[in-house]
């Protein structure tokens, strides 16, 4: 035929390709910015808290958190005036004011002191000490009275003490105890004079206080002691010359005292004056004016000391309480706070210590159920109009959240348990009812008026402010994205996520505000102090036909203990509202979970729980979820990485013929083969796999040239990253030549080595992603010292000859022949890297409902931002001058490096601080998927990798379709009419 | 000082007088080096952007999370204790793009270190590091304009319809009608030129 429309026509496939490549960012305006998304920002558990000074005429606190975040809280309402998230591997232990204006924060074990400005959180400056490794830091700023310029902070650790200046971190001295093995355990001041007492111990027994002058250092007096019977390494010193200290079976108490030169000491049996005491002993930060805290298992007991006598029980509290640490408020005098629980209510009680058997204030709070126990309690106080105090407190609870609470209330609450998120999943609404009882109706009817008089209330300005915020609910929860019901284009979904405090909430996708929450009874801390792990969260039960009425449940799997063998638990909880329908202990440990494709006849999910010695449990533990079981029970197959023994295992189940005879539902397991990798040269970093979810559209891809490449589809590809042993450290650590990664693609079913490639001079941290045929993955590469993502493609060869249309015809072709790991198919493998900027923290690829869209890689980079990337620049067909053809089918031109276009960045303007992980879950409409990362922070929104084709978006302007249809409409009469004026004429004429 | 510490780059003259009084007082050496610099934002460049130039959350990273540093108010940043060898500095910034800097720092060579920028092969004299460019996280939305929905494949279609409306007839009326009457006798004069016209002159 003619070339030249052949050209056109390639020339407007290559202009859309162009125009298609030019939309890949799926950009938004800021204007739409929480119109899809939504972004919180929490802090963690908090594990100490500063306030600010009273005078600074701030309500401000400053909080350390156990995620090693320093934060600033408005004490009002709770919000964040600043935070930053400091790395992992960079503890924050201390905190501490200075000067009214500093926060000073010690971290690394004592060797990094910061100091940040107190209003904005801008970092003033940062020391480093060198100190002893593994020894608990402390940090005391010295409180001065006299007006001056400059503020002294010390800081210990081991024999080690410095004194660094305040204003710009200069060590204005530092000292080394030469006491062997001195390990610094108090520093505390002298409230007269220049002098510091610092008390330490060395070994076990020996008592070591030393006095130093403040301003240069210098030992003034050093008291040794050899107390017997050893000494726990707990110990308080207070002002008035008395130290206390636990011995080492945590039995008895040495009250220490210090007069001039001599030192006089008794010891003293604690379960002389203090009534059933159980479990470990330990010795709270309370010490003024001779009293002090003991808390055992059961209680905690305040105690005044006698001189060197003994020891007088004040009071003693039933735990869970907590007590504070002493706030001075007059010149003598100090207040502490302890709370207790009392029922359903929390106790907050305020004790000053000259008066310790009294109480100033003594209210009764109503808290949420779901939050347990006290652990935690920071007491503050302002001073009221008529001079009198005021006292408020921030109490930590169990599930990490942070309460204020003043006047017996709570003044506000943050729920940072979501800082510490472990497992996230997604659940669908309820279904919206059609039949509506009469009943609803006239309810509904009622409702209806009272929410328009509201709202009439309202525009008419007459509502007071709780109406006001009814109004505010109401449209809430009329709002369409925010609805509690499921909705068409499946975008309204609940996701539950599992936190590290065993605490289970549920959060609305449209604008994230907690549903419902469930602090589990079985993943709580036991009182023999056993802290159980939360671990994974599953899809329980799925109602379809013949259990549509019931409602979705969710599987929660944890261990009773931070060991890898404790026994496990399991919860089971009613998705729609939380409610824990079932909870077990297991009688063995868990080691792996495999959710199973089987189902029950009550649409229960299987799961197969892996214990330590390798025996798999059968869950739900019904003769009907066996039956269904057994017969599939020789066609499943599982796989575990070793990193400990740098091996993989292939496995099969069989019929437990020793020790678990009774137990029908426990099968042993059969190693099928293994790989061991050789530990002198490969250690594994990463193993991946395919979403058990997936779904893939087509299995074949139509390259230019009209051939046909079928894909490697398997659910058994396993992908293996292994780094040489000296690699396997940080970038710095490795010179190029002695490092590489070696990249696996295993089969997990017979244990098949698919493909193998070594990267030289390549090192970890090795991140990667596999779906559908491929796996991407991001590694450093020495050489050229920059990051690379790679990307290898699996084809199937044996099916390639399937081309012949004579053949389909015919039935001589085997595609119908089932994919199986047992038979041996001739793989094709495409591999291509190229280089990428930043360093990665988690990376996850979009999954859509029936696999059609194209896909896109979401990585979250460094700066805590997650980008969209489009799969076809990890094509591994790209070339530097692509075909005409080549373009045709939309291959990009080879670049060496992959771009970053600042307006994919999925959480555009925001971080999502301490990224740890995203999720891709599918919407019921095919082009949209709905994107959750999280760390400390938790970001939601929804992405169309290929624009939503299959919807109008919300850009679309109804308006200006309306506004054409009008002006054709009066442009057609318009005219209709000129011409029967014109024909009239005519006629005329 | 041990020979084996402090090396700084060519800022030495201001950052001895702000970091060394610290350095030395040390006691006991370091093993191990200290990179210092400085980040440069030009807030010029930030214009346009939503957010203030604000240093206050510029975090300096050293290989890949090994060591996190944050920016002082001045832009300066140092980390301590750093091993010979060839290291990663990256610059996490919201609204900007900084490259990455490798940075060597030799063993046999106390003192030396040098830098460059992985992105675009840069070497750097001094490590002074600036965003490459600023980023841009929003689409701009373009205003209203009539120009461009005329000339939008809709506006380009109501345009030609009117023209051939409104235009043509008039063209017409300005044509002389002896001229239209003798075309027209030339049309009905020559055959059309029909589709099996076509066929049968191809065949002969």
């Amino acid at each position: 035929m003619a070339p030249p429309p052949r050209r056109l026509l390639l020339a407007l496939v290559g202009f859309l390709a162009a125009a298609a490549l030019a939309t890949l960012a799926v950009a938004v305006y800021e204007d739409q910015v929480g119109l899809a998304d939504w972004h919180q920002k929490y802090i963690g558990k908090v594990k100490q808290a500063v306030y600010h000074s009273q005078k600074s005429g701030r309500r401000r606190v400053v909080v350390l958190t156990e995620e090693n975040v320093i934060a600033s809280l408005d004490l009002r309402s709770g919000d964040i005036f600043w935070r930053h998230v400091i790395e992992k591997n960079d503890p924050v232990d201390q905190l501490s004011l200075s000067l009214g204006k500093y926060v000073v924060t010690l971290s690394s074990g004592g060797s990094i002191l910061r100091a940040w400005n107190l209003p904005d959180g801008q970092m003033i400056w940062e020391t480093n000490m060198q100190t002893s490794t593994a020894s608990k830091s402390l940090l005391h700023v010295l409180s001065n009275n006299k007006v001056a310029k400059d503020n002294l902070v010390l800081v210990s650790a081991g024999q080690w003490i410095y004194a660094v200046s305040s204003i710009d971190g200069v060590i204005s001295w530092g000292k080394e105890f030469t006491l062997d093995g001195l390990e610094i355990k108090q520093v505390t001041q002298s409230p007269e004079n220049d002098i510091v007492y610092v008390v330490g111990i060395a070994g076990s027994s020996k008592l070591a206080v030393y006095h130093l002058n403040a301003k240069t250092g210098e030992i003034i007096k050093d008291i040794q002691e050899s107390l017997p019977g050893g000494l726990c390494g707990e110990m308080l010193l207070g002002s008035d010359n008395r130290l206390v200290a636990l011995d080492e079976t945590r039995s008895a108490l040495y009250i220490v005292e210090f007069k001039g030169e001599s030192i006089s000491y008794k010891k003293v049996k604690i379960s002389d004056f203090v009534q059933d005491i159980s479990g470990t002993v330990k010795l709270l930060p309370l010490m003024s004016n001779g009293i002090i805290a003991l808390q055992s298992s059961s209680t905690i007991s305040l105690l005044k000391l006698q001189g060197l006598n003994g020891l007088e029980v004040i009071h003693s509290f039933d735990r869970p309480a907590a007590v504070s640490d002493a706030l001075t408020i007059t010149e003598k005098d100090e207040a502490f706070a302890v709370v207790q629980h009392l029922g359903s209510q929390i106790e907050f009680i305020v004790k000053v210590t000259s008066d310790a058997s009294n109480e100033i204030i003594r209210e009764k709070v109503n808290i949420d159920q779901h939050r347990g126990s006290v652990e935690k309690v920071f007491l503050n106080n302002y001073v009221r109009t008529d001079k009198s105090h005021g006292f408020r407190a921030l109490v930590v609870m169990e599930d990490h959240s942070i309460l204020l609470i003043q006047q017996g209330a709570v003044v506000w609450s943050r729920e940072d348990g979501l800082a510490s998120i472990v497992d996230v999943m997604a659940s669908e609404l309820p279904v919206e009812k059609d039949g509506v009882s009469v009943a609803d109706v006239e309810h509904n009817l009622f409702e209806w008026l009272k929410g328009h008089m509201l709202k009439l209330k309202g525009t008419l300005m007459l509502a007071s402010v709780d109406e006001l915020a009814a109004i505010q609910a109401l449209r809430v929860r009329s709002s369409e994205k925010n609805k509690m019901t499921r909705d068409h284009n499946g975008f309204r979904k609940l996701l539950i996520v599992l936190t590290k405090a065993g605490k289970v909430l549920a959060l609305h996708t449209g604008d994230g505000r907690i549903i419902w929450s469930n602090l589990l009874p079985s993943l709580r801390a036991s009182k023999s102090g056993e802290m159980p792990s939360a671990l994974r969260l599953y899809q329980w039960q799925v109602p379809h036909h013949r259990v549509m009425r019931e409602n979705p449940s969710i599987l929660v799997v944890g261990r009773s203990g931070a060991d890898s063998v404790a026994p496990g638990v399991l919860s089971i909880l009613d998705s729609y509202s939380g409610e824990e329908l079932n909870s077990q202990r297991f009688d063995h440990s868990v080691v792996q979970i495999i959710p199973l494709t089987l189902k029950d006849s009550s649409e229960q999910r299987l799961h197969l729980i892996v214990d330590s010695n390798s025996y798999a449990h059968l869950y739900p533990k019904s003769l009907d979820a066996l039956d269904s079981f057994v017969p599939e029970m020789s066609n499943i197959y599982f796989y575990s990485v070793d990193i400990q023994k740098n091996a993989i295992r292939g496995y099969s189940l069989q019929k437990s013929s020793d020790l678990n005879l009774d137990d029908q539902y426990c099968f042993g397991t059969k190693e099928l083969w293994s790989i061991n990798f050789p530990s002198d040269s490969e250690r594994i970093a990463i193993s991946e796999t395919r979403k058990m979810n997936e779904v893939v559209h087509t299995q074949a891809k139509i390259i230019a040239d009209q051939d046909v490449m079928y894909k490697y589809l398997s659910k058994n590809l396993v992908f293996v990253a292994t780094v040489s042993p000296k690699a396997a450290g940080e970038i710095g650590s490795a010179a190029p030549e002695e490092a590489s990664l070696v990249a696996y693609l295993i089969d997990a079913v017979s244990g098949r080595i698919l493909h193998r490639v070594t990267h030289h001079g390549a090192q970890g941290p090795v991140h990667a992603v596999v779906s559908e045929n491929w796996v991407v993955y991001h590694y450093f590469n020495l050489r050229a010292h920059r990051f690379e993502i790679a990307v290898i493609e699996i084809y199937d060869q044996s099916r390639a000859d399937n081309k012949d249309v004579m053949k389909l015809i015919l039935g001589k072709h085997n595609l119908s022949a089932p994919m199986t790991s047992y038979s041996r198919p001739e793989v094709m493998v495409k591999s291509q890297s190229y280089f990428f900027t930043h360093s990665v923290k988690a990376m996850a690829v979009t999954q859509t409902a029936k696999g059609i869209t194209s896909k896109q890689l979401l990585i979250g980079t460094i700066g805590d931002q997650v980008l969209a990337l489009d799969k076809r620049f990890l094509d591994p067909r790209r070339s530097v001058n692509p075909t005409q053809q080549e373009k045709e089918e939309g291959i990009i031109p080879l670049t060496d490096s992959l771009p970053i276009i600042p307006q994919s960045y999925v959480t555009h303007s925001v971080q999502v601080e301490a990224l740890r992980g995203i999720v891709s879950i599918p919407a019921k409409l095919e082009s949209t998927t709905l994107v959750f990362s999280y760390g400390v922070d938790l970001f939601y929104t929804r992405l169309a990798p290929s624009r939503t084709y299959d919807s109008l978006t919300d850009e679309f302007s109804y308006a200006l379709l309306l506004i054409t249809i009008v002006a054709l409409v009066a442009a057609l009469f318009v005219t209709w009419i000129w011409s029967e004026k014109k024909e009239l004429r005519d006629k005329w004429r | 000082m041990s020979p084996r510490r402090g090396a700084l780059l060519v800022l030495a003259v201001f950052l001895s007088a702000c970091l060394d009084p610290a350095a030395a007082d040390q006691p006991g050496s370091v093993e191990g080096y200290t990179i210092a610099g400085r980040i440069k934002i030009d807030a010029a460049s930030a214009k346009g952007f939503g957010l203030p130039a604000k240093t206050s959350n510029t975090k300096v990273i050293l290989n890949g999370g090994q060591k996190v540093t944050f920016a002082r108010p001045d832009g300066y940043f140092a980390f301590h204790n750093v091993p010979a060898g060839t290291h990663l500095i990256e610059v996490s910034s919201l609204g900007y793009f900084f490259s990455p800097v490798r940075v060597d720092i030799s063993a046999r060579n106390p003192g030396h270190i040098q830098a460059a920028l992985t992105e675009n092969r840069r070497v750097l004299n001094e490590l002074v590091l600036e965003p490459l460019k600023a980023e841009q996280y929003y689409e701009v939305r373009e205003p209203f304009n009539i120009m461009s929905l005329l000339k939008s494949p809709m506006g380009l279609m109501v345009g030609f319809m009117v023209l051939m409306v409104f235009v043509m007839p008039k063209m017409m009326e300005n044509i002389d009608p002896e001229e239209i009457k003798q075309a027209q006798e030339q049309m009905r004069n020559s055959p059309v030129p029909s589709f099996s016209g076509l066929l049968a002159r191809a065949n002969s």
